[in-house]
């Protein structure tokens, strides 16, 4: 069976002035439908590159990506992105951003009243409603992660790829909003790929963590699948023992020598 | 409790706002002292030292010269009054004693006083600076979206910033002469030359400073405009300029500064209307109020200048989302 989303040896080169540094090496990944999907690694291993790629915003120098069977070359709202700083324009409202996306990836498919009630569910969904006509500086940094949050599901995306959506929140602010998250996938089955550095975020929210070397020439070290069953507590997770296990894989995986093999050959 | 909290909140309230207002006292007192102390120095430093007409003039007489100038312009206004109420009564009784006679209306030719030059300089700048930023926002927009464009303008911006409007004028005029040939033209020649010499020394700021802003619009706004596929002129009016507009501010705020001052050079070179002529006039003219004229002339193009910039900064405040940054 083919899968949903597909990486096949994806490779990426950037090129400086008088040296070619290879990123990513053979990346090779498949995606169910409706399945959460963290990526994990070292700053620096490329997992930002990888996301980058899925959403179109970088060119993968060698092989490709294929989401329900077409080849991805562009940025689009099928591939909505959550912003790791939120990336929210500091011009508008809470209201008026979400607007921005919903107006411009429904033109011509909604009604202004279908348009207007689809803005106000996605914002009720994070629980941001109550500031919608709020400008982003005058709300925390939690609530304008949420608005990132809303604006990206409420494109429809086919996967919704989340860039450390919670790395620059305190630790409270960030349980809360994986629980959320966790809430909203339950309801809505939505693909998801994230971005994390946080190995308890990784085993919590997903179906599959994978787990990238450190670059240059970054690839997969390896794919854990978790198979929790949901919902899952986060209370009851913290004595769980295969929640433990699935844990102690990841930090073997990354402080373990094997994330770090590629730097020693 | 929360009833003492509330007494405590108000009372720090007070307490911050009375901050606030000693602070603006303070530095309320401290811009009279400084006019008070350059005022004192410029009435020392004037009364020693002579000149071929007469002392350099002092607060006094640069005071005296104000009143005598602002009663010139009363006076000339009534005799343009005057004259054209004559006019019509002539031409009101020629029609009465003969309905088919011909009649003639004449422009009052009387001598433009300070405030006419005055009003004369404010419109030419005014047009000039329009005329520059008409071309220099786009051109900025266009120089700061494509590395290309900026390659190919940015060596002729950085060539022309630097020349002064001096060396524009002859140029203008005689280019003016050349294709401006109308019956009856809208506005005189002079009035397009020292224009347009304005305009084209305040082009550079602009077309700089809206580049820069443009080019260095956040990278992750550009990936949203990206992501939700905004169409190239949807993605500059609601992505670029938004972000672009302090510096465009910037750069308008720094052109307008520079047409002022650009402009009243190229009336003194250039002969035409504004206060550039008036203290040529009053120079070549070598009285004894001449100095202290021109120095009225030279505080009010300062006065000018500096009001010109503060509605510039007033238009920005209402321009900009960002309310939070301290504009000055």
């Amino acid at each position: 069976m083919r899968s949903y989303l597909e990486l096949s040896n994806v490779s990426i080169e950037f090129t400086s002035k008088n040296s070619t540094f290879r990123a990513l090496d053979k990346v090779n990944l498949h995606v169910n439908k409706g399945e959460f999907v963290s990526l994990i690694g070292h700053s620096g291993c490329g997992k930002s590159t990888v996301l980058n790629i899925v959403a179109g915003l970088y060119q993968a120098t060698e092989g490709g990506v294929i989401l329900e069977g077409k080849e991805i070359d562009a940025p689009g709202p099928d591939r909505a992105v959550v912003f790791q700083n939120h990336a929210l324009l500091p011009w508008l409202t809470v209201y008026q951003n979400v607007e921005l996306a919903v107006a411009q990836v429904f033109k011509g498919k909604r009604s202004p009243s279908e348009i207007r009630d689809w803005i106000l569910h996605n914002l009720d969904l994070v629980h941001m409603t109550h500031a919608m006509d709020k400008y982003p500086h005058e709300i925390s940094g939690g609530m304008k992660q949420r608005v990132g949050i809303a604006r990206g599901l409420a494109m429809e995306p086919k996967v919704l790829l989340m860039d450390e959506p919670f790395g620059a929140l305190d630790a409270l602010t960030r349980a809360h909003l994986q629980d959320e998250v966790m809430r909203i996938h339950a309801s809505l089955n939505n693909t998801v790929i994230m971005i994390t550095h946080d190995v308890d975020e990784a085993v919590l929210l997903s179906d599959k963590i994978v787990m990238m070397t450190v670059g240059p020439n970054a690839r997969i070290g390896n794919i854990l699948d978790v198979a929790l069953p949901r919902p899952r507590d986060r209370l009851a997770m913290a004595n769980d023992t295969q929640y433990n296990h699935y844990r102690q894989e990841v930090l073997k995986f990354l402080y373990g020598g094997h994330s770090q093999r590629e730097l020693a050959a | 409790m929360l009833q003492r909290a509330r007494v405590m909140t108000s009372e720090l309230l007070n307490r911050m706002s009375g901050v606030d207002m000693s602070a603006l006292l303070r530095s309320w007192t401290l811009t009279v002292f400084g006019i008070i102390a350059f005022v004192l120095l410029w009435e020392l430093g004037a009364s020693r030292i002579d000149t071929a007409l007469g002392k350099f003039p002092g607060p006094q007489q640069v005071w005296s010269q104000t009143q005598s100038l602002y009663d010139d312009h009363v006076r000339e206004q009534e005799r343009r009054q005057d004259f054209y109420e004559r006019q019509d009564q002539r031409n009101a009784e020629r029609l009465a004693a003969n309905p088919d006679a011909e009649v003639q209306f004449r422009d009052y030719t009387g001598r433009p006083t300070f405030l006419d030059q005055v009003k004369t300089s404010l419109i030419t700048v005014a047009f000039g600076f329009t005329l520059a930023m008409l071309v220099a926002i786009p051109l900025g927009i266009v120089c700061g979206l494509s590395n290309t464009m900026y390659s190919v303008v940015n060596p002729v911006v950085q060539v022309f910033k630097p020349v002064s409007p001096l060396a524009w004028l002859p140029l203008v005029t005689m280019v003016v002469s050349a294709l401006y040939v109308t019956e009856s033209p809208l506005v005189s020649k002079a009035f397009l030359t020292s224009a347009i010499t304005v305009a084209l020394c305040c082009l550079w700021p602009t077309v700089i400073n809206t580049t820069v802003g443009v080019a260095s619009v956040d990278k992750d706004l550009i990936n949203v405009s990206r992501v939700i596929q905004l169409p190239a002129l949807q993605h500059v009016r609601k992505i670029v300029l938004p972000s672009a507009i302090p510096m465009i501010f910037t750069g308008m705020r720094l052109s307008l500064a520079t047409g002022w001052m650009v402009l009243i050079a190229a009336e003194m070179l250039a002969q035409s209307p504004g206060l550039g002529k008036f203290i040529w006039d009053e120079f070549q003219n070598g009285s004894s109020d001449s100095l202290g004229r021109i120095m009225v002339a030279v505080l009010a193009i300062g006065l000018i200048g500096f009001l010109l910039d503060k509605l510039m900064l007033l238009l920005q405040r209402r321009m900009s989302w960002d309310k939070t940054t301290a504009l000055r």
